[in-house]
Parts: structure tokens; sequence; C-alpha cells
């Protein structure tokens, strides 16, 4: 059918999939009409990948809802035109967008939790849409799906498809979703941040069907991250968005290696590399993005702009030319001058920590078991395995980093030595007192000297209590001030400790924005004076930008105080660029253990070797790690990772322990280092 | 595109029209309380008669200019005793939701708090309480007790408490698992404070919900149980009671009607009040 109209299709194949002109759209609230997505233009060819990358409120998924016009009162598209293959997707009428979407053009969200409807089996809402569409019979469309599902790397796809959204893990979910996505050969697939909310390994394999989903089908795809990273490694071309604008338009590589807007020069440099130079700080911007009820006039990122001009302050930059093939916003680089590379620090003094010295912290054998919901009414109750069997050794003024995917027990482990959890097994001593099972009562003489920082910054800080009354009330519970007053004096100098303005004292937490929160978790932390500071994922929930100054801060207050810290982390470079030694976490053990960076340089356990490939870096080798961690409700015998492992051998019947195996490092693995970076088998 | 163009901004609603809607009721709802509660303060002052002034002469009289609202079958004013009646109506309601809050909210939160034997145990008492159909158990209570207001009330604590006894443990539940709770505990905050100081504050809006819907019921029961007979000792005006004096009285339909347009509108008043408290108080429908 093809052969007959040849002009039409030569018409189809170079005419842009998408092109977005000047696209305006408010939300509309009691104050006023806020920006969210303020004149952006972008046209995506076919085959093409572009990625829109940007902070959150940056208007990037708003640009992605408003591309296919899901957005509800109170937002409303106020300008500009969405044109898709020609047809005016603005336009089009409530049942021309039915028909669209979801066959021409489909969409993959964020979270794969909440995407499924869970009382449908998958294979009904596969061929739901192929059906309603009209392009499969229900007897061909049930065939396709199960192809669809395995194409999209989903073991024994029959099972899978009679099965509920409920008995699948977040990645295979995701994986649901993009079949229903291309389920009728979409041209276009517009994917809003697809893996944030997944693990790393499991990540690399999203990212990597994403691509081959492109090179396969050709179909365009528009991927929205906030991760640079994720983008370089799907997307050729990349849009980075602030305030609601385009600020630069380029190949991924370009702006990855010589960023032309000042603001992609700070989301470049906030990201910690696993290559790059020890002991280097990040580079943080600060100050926060403008309110979008007001932009400034001139430039809106010249408040924050490190590099700005006289001029940028009252005149607006276009998106300009820049170089061949790249636009960015910005009058300092529209000569075509390249932005300096950040300065690194002269290398920090070499931390380390004496060794003879008792630890500060030391666990043997930790174990924590709970006990969940029966299996129906009779069944044994069930009981997941969080942490099997952790010795840890932290000395002072030492970092320990603590890494591992989600559901490795690495929140478990710190709840375990700052005793908000009973052990079931094992024991923890801190100073060489054992606190194993320390009563609350036994405990609180030692509260003072252990601070804790938590993942979220907008639950772990009473939402009725000022700043003020927060970072006083441990002062006063333990006697550390004997007045209001005195309280009140030590709260403002922890306040500025952790770069927090005096007069903020009697906010309370929603007032502020997340990376400021977490400077009041960590002031809070720091009140009583600790020896030592757990931190359980305390910059996962933030931006890149505000992440690099948290970051920052705990790296200057450990110089400063002489602290330890405990620090829990799924990224892997940010471990990196903070601790001095790591424990890789797998299923509730440690499966490795050593110095940072040898750790990174040269991993010698597979997982470990798996974990620090999926990293999504531009150039990176990746071995791509099939499979999903084992549930913990049953654990598996011998070695715990030998399920997904490349190079396991019948030996791994028998677990591994953990052993030394050079000055300082630990290997939990028969095998060590047989297995290493670059794949031959990806 | 050009920097001449013009985008128009949609103008928003009229602000006043969005707020009436949202707050209208809520406001309606607290003018009536309020109407009630400076009744119930000034009753002696603003009430023409004393309410139990008799004047057998002009029983059953209609409506007029010297009895506004007309007089009973002892001839007593009906105006003057129900505004009376307000004392005693709203004096129950919020004694008998406040006491019971206060009990409520100590079981649940300690439930919640010790979990384990102790949270089983107050909560399987609480289900007991809770099996017995109010009405029934304050009936039981009050014949029991001996008829009179202060047993009345009594009566009405003892199966008001397990509701917010649940409410309590439940809300307090969920912000023991918040990251804040654990926070306080790693800084070694004692339990009490704990308690007090951060799970306490956190469950307050849909307490303070709850409580105000549940106030127009208190007094709605109040009157009921008074209405057959087990609230108020004769000749105190009270509403219920009131309303049972006139339930035979089809011509002289004054009797009956006014005081049981006065629980009307206290009712509805405190729900009013009460669902407007949980729009202001829920976040998702307070940005809009």
């Amino acid at each position: 059918m093809d052969m007959a109209q040849p002009e039409h299709v030569t018409a189809a194949s170079t005419q842009p999939v998408l092109e977005v002109e000047d696209l305006r759209t408010v939300f509309l609230t009691d104050d006023g009409a806020v920006r969210a997505v303020d004149g952006v233009s972008f046209t995506v060819g076919p085959g093409e990948t572009l990625g829109i990358v940007g902070e959150s409120g940056s208007g990037k998924s708003v640009t992605a809802l408003s591309l296919m016009r899901l957005l509800e009162e109170p937002a409303r598209i106020i300008g500009g035109s969405v044109r898709f293959q020609g047809r005016d997707v603005l336009a089009m009428r409530p049942d021309e967008l039915r028909g669209w979407r979801g066959d021409r053009a489909a969409m993959v969200f964020q979270d794969p939790m909440t995407g499924l409807n869970p009382v449908l089996r998958i294979l009904r809402q596969v061929t739901e849409h192929m059906v309603s569409h009209g392009r499969q019979s229900p007897a061909t469309a049930r065939v396709r799906a199960v192809e669809l599902l395995r194409r999209m790397g989903i073991a024994a796809p029959e099972r899978a498809a009679a099965s509920f959204p409920h008995q699948f893990s977040g990645g295979m979910r995701q994986r649901v979703m993009l079949a229903i996505g291309v389920a009728n050969d979409p041209v276009l697939l517009i994917a809003d941040e697809p893996t944030t909310a997944l693990d790393v390994t499991i990540q690399a394999q999203i990212l990597d069907l994403l691509r081959s989903l492109n090179e396969e089908f050709g179909t365009a795809i528009v991927l929205i991250s906030h991760d640079l990273g994720v983008i370089g490694t799907v997307c050729r071309r990349v849009a980075v968005m602030y305030a609601g604008e385009i600020v630069e338009e380029a190949a991924t590589e370009a702006v990855l290696t010589d960023p032309r807007h000042p603001y992609a020069w700070a989301l470049v440099n906030a990201v910690p590399r696993l290559d790059s130079p020890a002991g280097a700080r990040l580079t943080s911007i600060e100050g926060a993005p403008p309110n979008a009820l007001d932009p400034p006039p001139g430039c809106r990122f010249a408040p924050r702009c490190p590099f700005k001009i006289a001029r940028c302050d009252t005149d607006h930059p276009p998106l300009m030319e820049v170089a061949p093939g790249r636009r960015a916003r910005c009058w300092v680089t529209a000569d075509g001058r390249r932005l300096p590379a950040p300065p690194i620090p002269a290398q920090a003094a070499p931390r380390s920590a004496a060794p003879e010295e008792r630890p500060l912290l030391e666990a043997e054998g930790l174990v924590k078991h709970f006990a969940v919901g029966r299996d129906g009414f009779f069944g044994a109750s069930r009981i997941v395995h969080a942490v099997n069997g952790v010795d840890l050794r932290l000395r002072r003024g030492e970092a320990l980093g603590i890494v591992g995917e989600s559901g490795c027990g690495k929140s478990t482990l710190a709840r375990l030595v700052t005793r908000l959890h009973e052990p079931t097994a094992g024991r923890i001593r801190f100073e060489g007192q054992d606190i194993t099972h320390a009563s609350p009562a036994e405990m609180r003489p030692l509260r003072p000297r252990m601070g804790m920082v938590f993942q979220d910054p907008y639950a772990s800080l009473n939402p009725r209590m000022t700043v003020a009354d927060a970072l006083a009330e441990p002062l006063l519970a333990h006697r550390r001030a004997a007045t209001r007053a005195e309280a009140r004096e030590r709260v403002l100098k922890l306040m500025a400790t952790v770069g927090l303005k005096p007069e903020w004292a009697s906010r309370f937490p929603h007032e502020f924005s997340g990376g400021q929160r977490q400077r009041i978790s960590i002031a809070r932390s720091l009140a009583l004076q600790p020896d030592l500071v757990v931190a359980d994922e305390p910059v996962s929930a933030l931006d890149v930008n505000v992440q690099a100054q948290v970051l920052n801060l705990m790296l200057e207050l450990r110089e400063r105080l002489g602290l330890s810290y405990l620090f829990i982390a799924h990224d892997l470079a940010v471990v990196r660029a903070f601790c001095d030694r790591v424990a890789v976490m797998y299923l509730g053990r440690i499966v490795e253990q050593g110095p940072a960076l040898d750790i990174f340089a040269q991993p010698l356990h597979p997982y470990t070797v798996a974990l620090t490939s999926a990293v999504p870096e531009a150039g990176r080798e990746r071995v791509i790690l099939g499979g999903e961690p084992p549930s913990t409700l049953s654990l598996p015998t011998g070695c715990a990772f030998r399920g997904r492992c490349p190079v396991a051998r019948p030996a791994c019947e028998v677990p591994p322990p953990l052993a030394e195996i050079a000055p300082g490092r630990l290997v939990a693995c028969h095998f060590p280092g047989s297995f290493s970076r670059p794949g031959h088998l990806s | 595109m050009s920097a001449t163009q013009i985008v128009l901004m949609p103008a928003p609603r009229p602000r006043w029209r969005r707020r009436l809607r949202r707050y209208g009721p809520a406001w309606a709802g607290s003018a009536l309380v309020l109407l009630w509660l400076l009744v119930a303060l000034l009753a002696s002052w603003i009430s023409p008669y004393p309410p139990d002034a008799q004047d057998i002469v002009h029983r059953l009289a209609e409506p007029s200019a010297t009895h506004w609202l007309g007089t009973d079958v002892l001839g007593r004013d009906v105006l003057s005793r129900l505004l009376h009646g307000a004392r005693l109506s709203l004096l129950a309601g919020f004694t008998v939701v406040l006491l019971g809050a206060a009990i409520g909210i100590a079981v649940g939160v300690v439930a919640a708090w010790s979990r384990g034997l102790v949270d089983e145990a107050l909560m399987r008492f609480t289900d007991l309480v809770l099996c017995f159909p109010p009405i029934i158990l304050a009936l039981a209570i009050a014949a029991a007790l001996g008829i009179g207001a202060t047993n009345t009330i009594l009566a009405m604590l003892v199966v008001w408490w397990p509701k917010f006894a649940r409410l309590a443990r439940a809300l307090a539940l969920v912000q023991r698992s918040q990251e804040y709770v654990e926070a306080a505990t790693v800084l070694g905050l004692r339990p009490i404070r704990i308690l007090g100081r951060h799970i306490l504050p956190n469950t307050f809006g849909p307490l303070a919900v709850l409580l105000t819907l549940d106030l127009g019921n208190a007094i709605l029961t109040f009157a009921g149980l008074s209405f057959l007979g087990l609230g108020v000792v004769p000749p105190t005006p009270e509403w219920g009671s009131m309303v049972a004096e006139g339930r035979e009285l089809v011509e002289q339909w004054w009797v009956a009607t006014f005081p049981g347009l006065a629980i009307l509108t206290v009712v509805v008043g405190f729900n009013f009040l009460g669902d407007g408290l949980r729009d202001w108080l829920d976040p998702k429908t307070r940005s809009r």
C-alpha cells in the first residue's frame, strides 16, 4: 500500500512529528496567573530523541501534559501552537483527541505504582486500547499483548498477562506501562520521569529498553527528567528548562561537556560523577527559581547567575543561536564564547582516622526481622528479613557510606544503630558501651551524642513547630540551655552554622523549600553537638543543585566539627564524593566494603560492578543486570546474589563469607574480581 | 514570538464569588452558632418573661404582640422558655462533647503509642462500648441513675467517648510513623513530650472537625432524651421536653414547632461550621 503513494511516504518521513511553537500554559490561582510554561518552542523529527531537563517547578512536566492536552482547570493553555504531523493538537475536538492519544502519541508517567488499574488483569490493560482504537481484534490483540510483554523483557509473559498489577514490582509495572504505550506503534512516545521511582539497576534496564524502542521501531521519544545523565543515555538532543522557558537547546553531548547557559552549566557541575577527581567540592548556585507569578524583567536566571553582566538584569534574552545547531538564552554566551570550567578546589587533606583507636560505633552480626501479616487466617506469620548479619565499624572522624538498592536493608540498618529499632540478633556498641538492648531510658543520656538526618525533608519536621522551637526543643529537654533566652541564642548560632537567616527563626517548615528544610534538619541533628551523625538518604529527595548545596554543607561541617558520619544513600556518585569508606549492601548483607575511591575504581563483587556501571553517565560502558532482587520474605540459599550474577557457578550454593582480600577491602564472593566492567554481556 | 505580541491572560473569576461558594455555608453556620451562644449567655436579660412564670388565664395563647411565640399549656411564654432552654442545651452539648473528646483522645493516643497489649485492651473495651446503641444505653443509664440533667449528661458521656478514641488512635498511628516522630525519639525526648508536643498537635485538625460536627449531634441526642422524659425535671426549660409537651397539641402548633426549629438551627449551624472547618483544614480543597 505504501508503494502506491510514494510522495505521501516521503512527505511523512521528513515532516516533523512534533512542532511546538511559543507554547504558553498558566495556572489560574487566587493570586493570579502562574506562568508554568512561558513560550516554549521545539521540534521533534521522526525517530528523533529529545530530552527535557530542569529542576522541579521548571515547567517540564506541564510542558509534556500540555502537548498531550491532559491539563485540567485551573491550568490553561493560553497561547502558541502544537502540531503533530501537521495537525493542530490544540484545535482537536475531544473525540479527535481520544483517537489520537494512545494511538499516534503515547505517554508514560513517573509513578508506575498508580499508573495501572489495580482491579484489571495486565492482559486486559494492554489489549484495551489496541481494541478500542480499532487496531486489532480482541483475539489478535491478546497475541500481540503477550508478544509486547515479552519484547519489554518480562519473563514468562503469558503468566504475567494473567496477573494483577499488585503482583508486580515497580520496574515490571513500568515495563507494562511501556508495553501499553507502544502497543499501537505510536509515532511519538512521551516519557515523564519514567525511571525516577526505580533503582539504578532497574533504571538501566528501562533506559536500555527505551533506546531500543527508538532504534528498532523508529519511535520518536520525548524524555523528561531532572537527571541529565538519564537523558544523556537515551536522547541525542536536550532542551534545558528554567522558570518555564527553554534556556538551552543542543546536542546532549555538547551540553554535558560544554554548556552554554549558566543554568545548564550549574546543572552539569552540581552532579557528582563517578570519574570526577577525589575531594572536589560540588558547584552549587545559591538562591531559588524566581516567583512564577512575577518573573524578573531581565534574564530569569540573572539573580542566581555567577556570570551575569549588566545587561542581564534589564533585557530578557531570546533563544539565540550560539553555535551551529545550538541555541541558548544568554547574553554572556551570545557571541559564541564558552563558560569556564568550575574551579577545582585544592584537594582536601587526606582524611584518615587513627586505626588503632577504639571505634566509635561497632556492630557485629546485626540481624533484624520484621513479622508482617499472616498468609491467610491460619498461615504462619511471614517474616521480612531486612538485615541479615551485618558487621561494621565506624572510626572517629570517619564517613562510612552504605549503598544499595531499595529493600537492601540500609535504612533499617540506620535505625538499628540509632536504636529506633531493636535488633533481632547481634551486638551494637557505641564507644564500647553495649546498646544492643538498651531501654529508651538507658538510651536517653546517649542520644545527644548521635544525631540523625532523615530522607524526607517534608516529613521529618513537625509541621506545627517553628524552626526556633524545633531547634530549641532538644536543648531544653537535655538541659543544655537553662533558659529560653539562652536556648534562643544557641538556636540562632545553629541556624548561622547551616546557612539559614536568623530572621527565619519564627517561620514554620512549610514556608521553606526542600533544601532549606534539610538544612533545618541538619541543624537539629547538630543541636546537641553529637559525635556521630547518621544520615539516611539526606539528599535523595532534593534537586541536583540543592543536593550540591546540602552535600557541601555536610562536608564543611564534618571538617569543622570533626563529625563522624554514617551516610546511607542509593546514589553511588554522591557516596563517592562524600565518604572515606563504603559498604555495599545486597539483601540485608554487606557484599563489599573498602575505601570509597578503590571500590568505585575497581569493584570486586559482581554486584558492585553492575551497580557502578548502571549509573547513568554518558560514555559509561554498561552491564545491564537482568532480573530483580529476590524477595526479602524468603531468603535464597547460598550467595544471595547468585540468581542475578553473571558469573555464578555451582560453588555459589555455599554462602560466601565477607573476607578481607586486600588490606581494608572485604568482599563476600567466592570469585572476587572474576567479573569486570567492559561487559561482554550487554 | 515577536516582542510586540500580546498574550491575553484570562481573568480569574471574581474572588468574592469563589470565597462565597467555598465559605458561605461555614459563615452562615458560625453566625447561627454565635447567635445561639449569645442567646444562652444573655437569656436572663433578653427574655420578656421569667421562664416559669405561669399565666393560666392566657394558656395556649396564639403568637401575638405580647407573647411573640405564644404560650404553652400552663400559660408560660414560649419565647422566654426557648431562650432559657438554649442554656441547658448548649451546656449539655459542650460538656458531653468536650469531656467525651478529652477521655476519648487520651485513650486513643495512649493506645496508639503503647501498641501491643495495652492497645489491644483499650481498643477492645472501646469496641465493646461502641457495640451498644447509644440512645438505648443512655436510656438505660438515665433510668438507673434517675432523671436529671446531670445524670443524662453522665449517661451520654459513657457512650460518647469511643468515637473520639477510635479517631484519635488512627490519627496518632499515622503521625507516629512520620519521620519527625522518629527524629524526636533520636533527640532523646521523653514519650510524654513526644505525645504532647508532636503527635497531639498534628492530630488536632480532624479531631476539631469531629468535635464541631458532634456538638450538633450531642444537642440533638440530649433533646431526644429529654423528649422521652429522661432529660430534665419538668419545670426546667429545655427544648426536647418543650417539644414533648406540645406533641399532642395539633391546633396549638407553636408550642412544639418553635423549640423544634431551635434544635434544627443549632444542629445545622454546627454542621455547617464543621464542614467549613474540614474544608479549611484540608490542604487539597484549600489551595484552589
